[in-house]
């Protein structure tokens, strides 16, 4: 193979800077999403070592306040939402849909220098003594009562609300305009129906938090007051605003992990996906049913209880979906060859943490139940088994498997395969306690909290100290795996999908001649380049 | 097939307008569903404040800004034809009344600070009532960010201009760049069209 | 930290059975729908492992039917708990008539509660066990809201509307009461608790606590020394509509429309005297946002819901006044 690879053309700091290149451009984000979550990540670990004990000893009570306010604002929107769209979505798409690049490369750049300035503004805040309104900016606080740095925490997610923008944008013309021949709707990876599903959600919803932000910071600045009460405004529509992007962004956050998961275990199983109509229709099913259940985050906040009733039937619907992903993949796994790599076991993790997340969401959209557990340490179980568990998880193991083709370099499998059970392992201790705790009625943002929790709160504190070092570990044995891997072969895995047809890493105009499809996705059993020690591990 | 590659671009590129109007309506349409409560939770006041705009002048601006929208469509016919001349001034003209409808916005801008209308230059108490206090921040925020859009605009119209009088935009293979700015422009008109009888009409 | 915090748990009212048992039922249902996923993804990892002999022919790869019926299935089962759950969250929203009629005020980071008898508290409240309580919230300041886990109840208190919480308390006891609204720096010490008491109890302490005559009696008291009689009045020289016998009842307004005359049309007659102009008068009354805090504006409603069935004073002069 005589073409230069991506990595290997060009080696100045100005090659990089200036790359229209899809897959530069993930790496790009691969290194600075990388830095935000562990930026978030101390943030949380700060959190996890003050709750150790009851009393206040870490923090004061606006220190613990700002921690848990920056810990929500990086990790969801400067690491959950670009993570796996901006990483793997941008290496992946033109790669799975048989294209040089994204549709509109030059933009593609821009929006990841627009989502540096995002998260420059937010180590603004950090540096400038931070924010203490939590990740919900809720008026009255965030607009008249806070004292932090409102403006330049609303102006940083309002900037990189635009990235988001963009690269949904660019998604969505990708997919409709640049699929090789043959690459017909029917036969899109269902990595790609995910990330355009979530794509649509970009777009869509992204905007109406900006214009909710821009409100927020006309509030504080010239007192604008439609979320102000004194002046006859209505806090309530802020939340109606917020949610109304918010609870679509659960889904920017989570269908990329599903469709993740679903390459994952047809490659881990050699075997089609069973039912792929149903498992791609459901990424557009989250999709548009996810834009009509926000209200459920207001059970409790005083809207009408028929507009309630409506919520938590929607809420229900939204549930069927993602249901209906899980069994199929259990269904794709029945009479297939499965191999316990790193990739399959984030993968069964995630199924498993991703089920007890939406079950408990299941339980969360009752409505007599959530009015007690509402804004309990129920509530943060379970979006953290979404999120942490599930979306997480999925991104490491979209890491591990898509590593040996992003740097043509294998990695060493027992320890992904170490580092997979023990994130499972600290996971679980970590967020499982908490449903407990939030039955028993310990209330979220709390800084101090009644002696007979603690037992629950150290047991999630030891849990976090394990989920901590279980993620620190993945980066040493890849990062080692970049000089002493061994030099990965084109498909390392036996897995379809055009990806696994170019070179590892991938030259840098991907296709030396645009592919040409003639048959339906996932046509197993495909011979692995390289039975390696999957055999016999 | 020689002439396929540009036709595809220019579809391409419209797509991603469109995709990007998309979103600038969703940005408005948070804007119209706050006037909506606004309007829901106190209607007396929000009609009584809405009487109290200069509808004439925002009834000028519908006009001036449908007909750059006309002057638009223009010079995208003629980029198509591939006249420069014909597309240069239809351009120039679009942004001019464009201009001319932040001037008149600025007038009017300038007599509601007179009348003490305009929050941010008008002491709270100068409002006739809470509500309609309310209603002119949403108006000053809707306004505001329209003529945003509308500067935009006009410097995108003009920077057009520019390059298609200086060949640097070759036509007719560069139509699809004086579509894609068309198209944003009507976007900004159509906002306005939804944002006077929503601000000014309300009565 | 306050010390008050640490009466947590239990079950403090009939609701909160309810509530375990709802919750109880669902975990179940949890369990049985994931409990396939739960055992056969191990299963099958071990049993088609990869290079290890097994049947593996016939495997579909698709079933119209079978994926029909596991998205039906788990939705219909999930429909009857909608049901049960809907009905518990409606009656929160169906207090009795006959409810001992409580008073919130929530600022930042104390609770302050007002008794009809005009006793106040802060930070506690006092309530007979067995007997329907409403309490009506309201928010100085932003957001709080009222949860008292031992009764499996909260609800948010927005600044700028009354919000409303009921619950009948059966077991007497200390229960945690705290604030479960993010709402500020000292968030996590906003509390205190909730003291069910025998009835027999709840009287002795309602009498053993000070106050300055009833709730409504305190509001008769603001109602004078605020300047609100002066126009409001029997000897009124000003044209202002009497309070007489207006709470509950319809009140026709300048734009037309008729709305009931309830506690958060006082409230926001008081406070945002503009917003709903009774139909023939002038809208001249002042604000009086920044001279009444919420508490009081509670004592001033209760006045006015006292004079309810009061007959309409004689006027010093006819003012041609609506009837």
């Amino acid at each position: 193979m005589t073409e230069v690879s991506y990595l290997e053309h060009g080696h100045s700091l100005k090659s990089w800077l200036l790359t229209t290149d899809h897959k530069r451009i993930a790496i790009l984000y691969f290194l600075s999403i990388t830095f935000f979550f562990f930026v978030g990540g101390a943030a949380a670990a700060l959190i996890r070592i003050d709750l150790l004990t009851p009393e206040a000893d870490l923090m004061s009570n606006e220190g613990y306040n700002r921690a848990f306010t920056l810990h929500g604002v990086i990790m969801v929107w400067f690491f959950l939402i670009p993570s796996i769209p901006n990483t793997f979505g941008n290496f992946l798409v033109p790669l799975m849909i048989g294209a040089r690049d994204l549709a509109f490369p030059r933009l593609n750049l821009l929006s990841w220098y627009i989502y540096m300035l995002g998260g420059l503004f937010t180590l603004a805040v950090l540096v400038l003594g931070g924010v203490d309104t939590g990740w919900t900016f809720y008026t009255p606080l965030s607009s008249m009562f806070a004292n932090g740095n409102v403006i330049l925490a609303a102006t940083a997610i309002f900037v990189v609300g635009f990235s988001s923008i963009l690269t949904g944008l660019n998604f969505i013309v990708t997919v409709h305009r640049l699929r090789c021949p043959g690459m017909t709707w029917g036969r899109l990876p269902l990595f790609v129906w995910s990330i355009y599903a979530t794509s649509l959600i970009l777009v869509l919803a992204t905007p109406v938090l900006s214009i909710t932000l821009v409100l927020i910071a006309a509030e504080r600045l010239f007192g604008v007051g439609v979320f102000n009460p004194a002046l006859g405004g209505d806090p309530l529509l802020y939340q109606h605003l917020f949610w109304f992007y918010s609870h679509p962004a659960v889904y920017i956050m989570v269908l990329p992990a599903l469709g993740v998961i679903s390459e994952l275990v047809t490659a881990a199983a050699r075997k089609p996906v069973f039912g792929y109509r149903f498992v791609a229709g459901s990424s557009i099913a989250i999709a548009i049913i996810g834009f009509l259940v926000w209200g459920h985050h207001m059970f409790v906040a005083g809207q009408s209880m028929y507009a309630s009733a409506v919520f938590s039937f929607l809420s229900l619907a939204v549930a069927v979906p993602s249901g209906i992903k899980v069994y199929n993949w259990t269904a794709t796994l029945y009479k297939g060859h499965i191999a316990l790599d790193p990739p399959f076991l984030f993968a069964m993790s995630f199924i498993g943490l991703f089920v007890v997340g939406g079950m408990t969401g299941l339980i969360l959209a009752m409505l007599a139940v959530d009015v007690h557990v509402h804004d309990t340490y129920f509530v943060i179980a379970h979006f953290h088994y979404i999120m942490v568990g599930g979306t997480v998880s999925a991104y490491f193991g979209a890491l591990h498997y898509w590593w040996p083709k992003m740097m043509g370099r294998w990695l060493p499998l027992v320890w992904g395969r170490l580092s997979a059970i023990f994130i499972f392992l600290g996971f679980n201790l970590t967020f499982f306690p908490q449903f407990i705790l939030g039955y028993l009625g310990m209330p979220r943002r709390y800084h101090v909290y009644p002696a007979e929790f603690q037992t629950l709160h150290v047991l999630s504190s030891a849990g976090a100290s394990v989920l901590g070092l279980a993620y620190l570990l993945p980066f040493t044995y890849l990062l080692y795996s970049l000089r002493h891997g061994e030099k990965a072969p084109p498909n390392p895995w036996g897995a379809t999908g055009l990806e696994w047809t170019v070179p590892s890493p991938p030259p840098q105009h991907n296709f030396h001649e645009l592919p040409t499809v003639d048959g339906p996705p996932y046509q197993y059993p495909v011979e692995p380049d390289a039975e390696r020690e999957t055999a016999h591990g | 097939m020689a002439d396929a590659a540009p036709s595809r671009q220019r579809d391409t590129t419209l797509m991603g307008m469109y995709l990007f109007l998309a979103s600038e309506i969703m940005l408005f349409g948070g804007l119209f569903a706050v006037a909506l409560a606004l309007r829901l939770l106190h209607p007396q006041e929000v009609a009584a404040a809405s009487r109290r705009l200069h509808y004439g002048i925002g009834a000028a601006n519908t006009v001036v800004l449908l007909t750059s929208s006309l002057a638009v469509a223009l010079a995208v016919a003629a980029a198509e034809m591939g006249k420069v001349k014909g597309t240069v001034v239809s351009l120039l003209a679009a942004a001019g009344l464009g201009l001319g409808f932040l001037a008149l916005k600025a007038v009017e801008y300038g007599m509601e600070i007179r009348e003490q209308l305009l929050p941010a230059f008008t002491p709270a108490e100068a409002f006739e009532s809470p509500p309609a206090h309310l209603f002119m921040d949403l108006y000053l925020v809707a306004t505001a960010l329209h003529a945003v859009h509308v500067t935009v605009g006009v410097v995108l119209l003009a920077g057009l201009a520019w390059r298609v009088h200086r060949r640097s935009l070759a036509l007719p293979r560069g139509a699809a760049g004086v579509e894609v700015v068309g198209l944003y422009w009507h976007l900004v008109d159509v906002i306005w069209v939804f944002l006077y009888p929503i601000l000014y009409l309300v009565r | 930290m306050n010390r008050l915090l640490t009466f947590w748990g239990g079950q403090a009212s009939h609701h909160a059975h309810q509530v375990d048992t709802l919750f109880l039922g669902l975990a179940a249902l949890a369990v049985l729908l994931s409990a396939p996923v739960f055992i056969l993804i191990p299963w099958f990892a071990v049993k088609y492992r990869r290079g290890k002999p097994a049947d593996r022919t016939h495997a579909a790869d698709r079933s119209v039917w079978l994926e029909v019926s596991w998205a039906a299935i788990p939705f219909l089962a999930t429909l009857a708990f909608y049901v049960w759950s809907t009905r518990l969250y409606i009656d929160l929203y169906q207090p009795p008539a006959e409810a001992l009629a409580i008073n919130a005020v929530g600022k930042q980071w104390m609770w302050k509660f007002q008794h009809p008898g005009g006793q106040a508290e802060i930070n506690e409240l006092h309530v007979p066990a067995g007997r329907p309580v409403e309490v009506t919230l309201a928010s100085q300041d932003v957001i709080h809201s009222l949860f008292v886990p031992a009764l499996r109840l909260k609800q948010d208190v927005v600044p700028g509307r009354y919000t409303r919480l009921w619950f009948t308390a059966d077991t007497p006891g200390s229960y945690a009461l705290v604030c479960a609204q993010f709402c500020g720096a000292d968030h996590a010490v906003m509390g205190g608790r909730l003291v069910v008491q025998t009835p027999a109890d709840y009287a002795r302490w309602l009498e053993g606590m000070g106050t300055d005559g009833s709730l409504a009696a305190q509001g008769a008291v603001l109602f004078r020394t605020r300047g609100c009689s002066g126009c409001h009045g029997s000897a009124g020289t000003v044209h202002a509509p009497p309070l007489e016998g207006l709470y509950g009842r319809p009140v026709p307004l300048a734009d037309g429309s008729v709305v009931t005359a309830d506690d958060q049309y006082l409230r926001d007659s008081i406070l945002l005297p503009q917003a709903q102009v009774a139909a023939g008068y002038p809208a001249i009354m002042p604000t009086f946002q920044n001279v009444l805090g919420e508490e009081d504006v509670l004592k001033l409603v209760a006045y006015i819901k006292s004079l309810a069935n009061a007959p309409p004073p004689p006027r010093d002069r006819d003012d041609g006044g609506p009837p």
